[in-house]
């Protein structure tokens, strides 16, 4: 029988949350990978796994995994290391399963792959001799939280095409499996002065739409849309009560639909005004719609990470998202209504959600 | 051969490690050599490479700091540290 299994990453451990497909009694499970915070938690359809990336203080960067839907787990970090050069791996802090590998983002910026299921690992990149690089990689220039290479999009169908993000200075586009990189920042906007007009905006979080042509961005200035796979963006801020933000997702069935949630831009980075909402366009961002029927609206000062949004892809998706103060939110109707499903837990860094047998 | 105490942190990592064992090595590093031998992937959890010990692990051997380098005597004890800390 069909389940549905929310991955919640926190800074204490990752949890597993269950309901049936109607996703209306939710049970929590874990903490599991024995507490380590864990900065994304993903679950990967071809293999079964979950796969958690972790950083322990003492311990060091690691992938645990999980074949038993979390009932079990294990960890390796077996060639999660930059061996040469000036470069620390300091952290995993990003995760993607597609197309028989896991794919793995690290701080500092490189991308390792997995061909055996989370037990070894290999430097596919660290993006050398594209533009930017070496700034990104000095010290000086990293900004707290600094997370290296932050995300990794697979496109679903083409194991060859992928888009990365460098915290703070860029995406990245492959075609060929990693070969050759090209920057796909035209049109954005950067508030700051640029050495390299290629290169140096701040993409927080980037997703893609069901005809894989569509893609939108939540950037630290602004929400933006591409009708052409992130050759080209353009604003689509207007409407919003903030133009920062870091969690996105999109409508698993609809191009125009795309939800964001607008954070205070300062350094509070809560949701305005203590009243917790998502905004909604239908009309891939002409204009804006609040939804937060169920969310509370007093006193509500919560954030959410960049990984901190999935939808699943029922024919009615449902939205979930965890906060920055350990609660987590879904709705079952595509975002008109919402309920709290976890209220106690630790500082959550990453929501996912599959349906399992 | 050498007697070392690991953390208790590190024990639900790796199936039967235990808290204390006897190992045979001429070095800190080389006994950490043995236990990865062992415990596949423990020698991860307190290196970065190099190696170098990792910034919040400490090793004592005979109640005294050392680093990987640090030779052990027949009957050394080797203690290592998960530091202490809060949050």
């Amino acid at each position: 029988m069909s389940r549905m299994l929310l991955l919640v990453g926190t800074r204490k451990g990752c949890f597993v949350l269950e309901a049936g497909v109607d996703r209306k009694k939710w049970k929590i499970r874990g903490p599991y990978c024995e507490a380590w915070p864990i900065y994304h938690a993903i679950y990967d359809s071809e293999s079964g796994s979950i796969y958690a990336a972790a950083g322990s203080e003492w311990f060091g960067a690691t992938i645990w995994r999980s074949t038993d839907l979390g009932e079990t787990w294990e960890q390796s970090s077996e060639g999660l290391a930059y061996e040469n050069g000036d470069l620390k791996l300091s952290k995993v802090s990003s995760v993607a399963a597609a197309h028989g590998r896991l794919l793995v983002g690290a701080e500092a910026a490189g991308l390792f792959e997995s061909r055996d299921g989370g037990q070894t690992f290999s430097l596919l990149t660290t993006l050398d001799g594209l533009p930017g690089r070496d700034k990104w990689n000095n010290p000086d220039n990293q900004p707290p939280g600094h997370l290296g290479l932050s995300a990794i999009l697979p496109h679903p169908e083409d194991p060859n095409r992928l888009w990365v993000i460098v915290q703070g200075h860029s995406i990245f586009e492959t075609t060929d499996g990693g070969e050759t990189w090209t920057p796909r920042n035209r049109g954005l906007r950067a508030d700051w002065p640029l050495e390299n007009p290629e290169v140096g905006y701040c993409v927080h979080k980037l997703v893609l739409a069901p005809d894989r042509e569509r893609m939108y961005q939540q950037n630290h200035v602004g929400m933006h849309r591409s009708d052409d796979a992130g050759k080209s963006w353009v604003e689509i801020s207007e409407g919003l009560p903030t133009e920062f933000g870091f969690a996105a997702a999109v409508h698993p069935h609809d191009r125009e639909t795309f939800y964001v949630i607008p954070l205070d831009p300062g350094h509070g980075r809560c949701m305005p005004d203590g009243k917790a909402a998502v905004w909604r366009t239908k009309d891939a961002g002409a204009t804006w719609e609040r939804l937060d029927r169920g969310l509370p609206q007093q006193d509500a000062f919560v954030g959410v990470l960049r990984e901190g949004m999935s939808n699943d892809e029922l024919d009615t998706p449902g939205l979930y998202f965890g906060t920055s103060t350990g609660q987590v939110f879904a709705s079952a109707d595509e975002g008109e209504t919402w309920s709290e499903i976890a209220s106690y837990l630790p500082g959550i860094s990453s929501v996912e959600v599959a349906v399992v047998q | 051969m050498a007697e070392v105490h690991v953390p208790s942190a590190l024990q639900p990592l790796f199936d039967g490690l235990p808290r204390r064992m006897d190992v045979d090595a001429a070095t800190v590093a080389e006994a950490i050599d043995r236990l990865d031998e062992r415990w596949p992937g423990l020698r991860d959890r307190l290196c970065e490479p190099g190696p170098m010990l990792r910034r919040h692990i400490a090793v004592y051997v005979d109640r005294e700091r050392a680093a990987l380098d640090a030779p052990l005597e027949k009957g050394s004890r080797v203690d290592v540290i998960a530091a202490i800390s809060g949050g």
